[in-house]
């Protein structure tokens, strides 16, 4: 699956929040078969975001996420979606950094049974830029 | 006759009591089985559904996990999934939680000025569910007299089989 991002970064308080748009292609699919088998309830599909910066090692911030019933289509076709939720950081660390890794990954919740999590195969990485966006005030 | 059928019901009761410590060690979590009580996580787990859990030292925390965590000074566990971690190069992690059919993170949840939960405060991950089995005990907590009725079948039961 691919994704393309526009992206620019907004300080609010003291923290970095990046804004991005993007696109997502998938087929959710357990090895070759279908992934609804007669022990899927559904799937819980996310998409998170991972980096790193200086103050804390390792960063992931779920952007959107969304769930897909048995009986719906497990193929995802979606163009210019905002994240749902707000990418804040920890501080200001999405200025200027050049790796924030996009992974779409979802959990199988079975009618009964164990609860895996799995990550999609392909993820894209794109940097930020290295100044804020000036917002006006009105 | 009588010694020996109150010392079969002392056996089961013992024999219980083990494997539920057993199941603490094992998955190393104090509560590993769970009954969901809210419907905060639908339409993934419904109130009354049970829910298995580890909690293994050396498993990190990841974003799209879900934790069943205390709110400090809380009793009740809360089962909510991991929307965004922060974790240093030591190890220390600090992470935000949302149920997936909140509108708003748990932050409201937390308390008061608290707004990151850490690694103390998990109880478990959530590895595999049973529906529905886990209604017994939520009946059991708002009608008291069934939890009675049905300790009473029970102890009825144990004691008066006859071993042929």
């Amino acid at each position: 699956f691919r994704k393309n991002v526009e992206d620019f970064t907004g300080p609010r308080e003291r923290s970095d929040l990046g804004f991005v748009t993007f696109d997502i292609t998938a087929d959710i699919l357990n090895g070759k078969k279908c992934i609804f088998d007669w022990n899927v309830k559904q799937l819980f599909v996310y998409l998170s975001v991972e980096y790193s910066t200086k103050n804390n090692a390792l960063n992931q911030v779920v952007l959107w996420d969304k769930v897909i019933l048995r009986g719906d289509n497990p193929k995802l076709f979606l163009k210019d979606m905002k994240s749902k939720y707000l990418f804040f950081d920890d501080g200001n660390g999405l200025k200027g950094n050049k790796n924030i890794t996009f992974t779409l990954s979802w959990n199988v919740v079975p009618n009964a049974g164990i609860l895996p999590l799995v990550t999609g195969s392909g993820h894209v990485s794109v940097p930020f830029p290295d100044t804020y966006e000036i917002t006006k005030s009105y | 006759q009588l010694y020996y059928q109150v010392l079969n019901f002392a056996m089961i009761v013992s024999s219980a009591l083990m494997i539920w410590k057993g199941l603490i060690v094992v998955t190393g979590s104090e509560s590993p089985i769970v009954v969901v009580l809210s419907g905060s996580m639908e339409p993934a787990f419904h109130r009354g559904d049970l829910l298995f859990l580890t909690n293994f030292h050396d498993d990190p925390i990841r974003a799209g996990e879900i934790v069943v965590f205390k709110v400090e000074g809380r009793d009740i566990p809360i089962v909510h999934r991991v929307i965004k971690i922060h974790e240093k190069e030591n190890g220390d992690i600090k992470f935000l939680t949302k149920g997936d059919n909140n509108e708003v993170d748990d932050r409201g949840l937390y308390k008061e000025g608290q707004n990151w939960l850490e690694k103390k405060d998990v109880v478990g991950r959530a590895r595999g569910f049973l529906p529905y089995v886990g209604m017994v005990t939520i009946i059991m907590n708002d009608y008291p007299k069934f939890k009675y009725a049905l300790l009473a079948v029970m102890g009825a039961y144990v004691l008066l089989k006859r071993e042929s």
